[in-house]
């Protein structure tokens, strides 16, 4: 079954197209890198799917329930409380973490799922430290954001995503704020995931993990999704705009 | 007059001015937090009401707003104003004025958010109540601690405004004493009053800032 399906999204802001037939299916386990140029719509293609935006047309159907549906030219929402369930499907990593400040590490993976999932507070918390063990932070349970790397920050904002055992991770640039010494252990948190099988798109500018990780790239350029395929094919693609913009971050 | 008479009554209007500090902080916080939803309200209407209020209350001297808020119900309503009412119109007075400042503090503390905070409650699942109690406002009381402290500070002297009401009040007491004795001691025994009280408003403030500062 296809856990997420995109079906002609189209998104403008204040008139402007920004995103324009989008189709996109992944499968359980798939792991989607996107590429493309600053301004292509990436950003807004994740904030479309995980309803931090609105879309203005198309379709949005997560694990075989339509979220969002065109109807008379419009795009119409499914009702609150199937958006609800429809959020439980899905996880977003930020290119900044938005950590949540006055709470310590711990507090920030386990607090969504006790007040939102009403998971009974040890268990969530024995879940947590669980995941801070996986993702080597063990130690950093009673820790507050501001006294972390943004590494260990973005390790942390992942751990917090998956305490709601979600069916799809979604990462906008997950490594773009940190410094280049510190992308690695987020890389490598990545991969262990997709070792894992877990299903997840990857906005991302390091081609090199996006091809090693991927089952399959998009390159999106204005709006568009301009090609497609196995890393393979999209780094052997004919197109010149994709080789040129290959080129220019294979550095 | 004897000292011990006078000190007396100084305590009592002490008293009288130490509880309209406090009246006045248990209504205004929450009601400057209602006033600032209905300022950054997307209903026009809600939103133009609530600009006006604040403007007019932070625009218009508060002794006067004291002395309408006081006879409002006789010249407005035709009603005989009880004697209760004078000690009622004060801190009704206090209130509506310090919610109106209370409100552009906690709609700036609000404003300065970043929007990420938001989205990541979204994402999570978080309800619109829940961000707000849970995430947005703690970080919101952070911020926002050292202009309402200064607002704490101008609150402690503006009590003696209540004068203008005849409210027995620290201020008032000390003047008619000072008027009847032809003495400055009550003055300064009022001004010495303000002067510690403010001291321990701020102590108290900076304790509460210390305690927050867990996190930055
Ligand atoms: N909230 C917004 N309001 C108006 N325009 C926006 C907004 N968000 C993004 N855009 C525009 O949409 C386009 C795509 O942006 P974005 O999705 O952030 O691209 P990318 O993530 O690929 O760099 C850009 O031209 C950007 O200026
Ligand atoms: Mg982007």
């Amino acid at each position: 079954m296809n856990v997420l399906e995109i079906n002609h999204l189209k998104k403008e802001f204040d008139g402007l197209t920004v995103l324009q037939d989008i189709s996109l299916s992944v499968k359980k386990g798939e792991v989607v890198s996107v590429i493309g140029p600053s301004g292509s719509g990436k950003s807004t293609l994740l904030r479309c799917a995980t309803m931090l935006e609105q879309m203005d047309g198309g379709e949005l159907v997560y694990m075989g329930e339509k979220a969002a549906w065109e109807e008379k030219d419009a795009c119409v929402y499914a009702p609150k409380e199937k958006l609800k369930q429809v959020r439980r499907q899905f996880g977003l990593v930020f290119q900044n973490f938005n950590l949540f400040p006055h709470y310590t590490v711990l507090k920030n993976i386990m607090d969504a799922p006790v007040s939102v999932d009403r998971v009974p507070k040890e268990e969530a918390r024995q879940q947590a430290l669980a995941l801070l063990g996986q993702l080597g932070l063990e130690d950093k349970a009673d820790a507050y954001p501001y006294q972390l790397s943004g590494g260990q920050q973005q390790r942390v904002s992942i751990a917090r995503a998956l305490a709601l055992k979600p069916e799809i991770l979604f990462f906008d640039e997950p490594t773009s704020a940190l410094d280049p010494e510190l992308t690695g252990e987020v890389l490598k948190v990545i991969r262990q995931l997709a070792k894992e099988h877990m299903t997840m798109i990857i906005v991302t500018h390091e081609m090199k993990f996006a091809r090693e990780l991927s089952d399959r790239i998009i390159f999106m350029e204005d709006g568009v999704i301009r090609q497609q395929g196995t890393p393979e094919e999209l780094f052997m693609a004919p197109d010149d705009r994709v080789k040129e913009f290959i080129g220019k971050f294979a550095g | 007059m004897s000292t011990t008479t006078m000190l007396r009554l100084l305590g009592t209007g002490m008293l009288k001015t130490v509880s309209i500090f406090f009246l006045t902080l248990l209504f205004s916080l929450p009601l400057g937090l209602l006033f600032s939803f209905g300022r950054m309200s997307k209903n026009g209407l809600v939103k133009g009401i609530s600009k006006l209020y604040i403007s007019v209350m932070r625009g218009t001297p508060l002794m006067l707003q004291l002395i309408v808020v006081y006879f409002a119900p006789y010249y407005i309503l035709g009603i005989k104003i009880p004697s209760w009412y004078r000690s009622g119109a004060v801190i009704l007075a206090f209130v509506l004025n310090y919610a109106a400042y209370f409100a552009e503090i906690y709609r700036s503390g609000i404003e300065s958010i970043p929007i990420g905070q938001y989205e990541a409650a979204r994402v999570l699942g978080y309800g619109k109540a829940q961000t707000f109690v849970k995430i947005i406002l703690p970080q919101v009381i952070k911020r926002i601690l050292p202009p309402v402290t200064n607002e704490m500070i101008t609150l402690v002297k503006d009590t003696s405004l209540a004068f203008v009401l005849t409210e027995v009040e620290m201020f008032t007491i000390a003047k008619q004493i000072a008027a009847k004795e032809a003495s400055i001691l009550p003055l300064m025994v009022a001004g010495v009053f303000y002067y510690f009280f403010n001291l321990a408003v701020a102590a108290v403030m900076e304790w509460v800032e210390n305690r927050l500062n867990y996190y930055r």
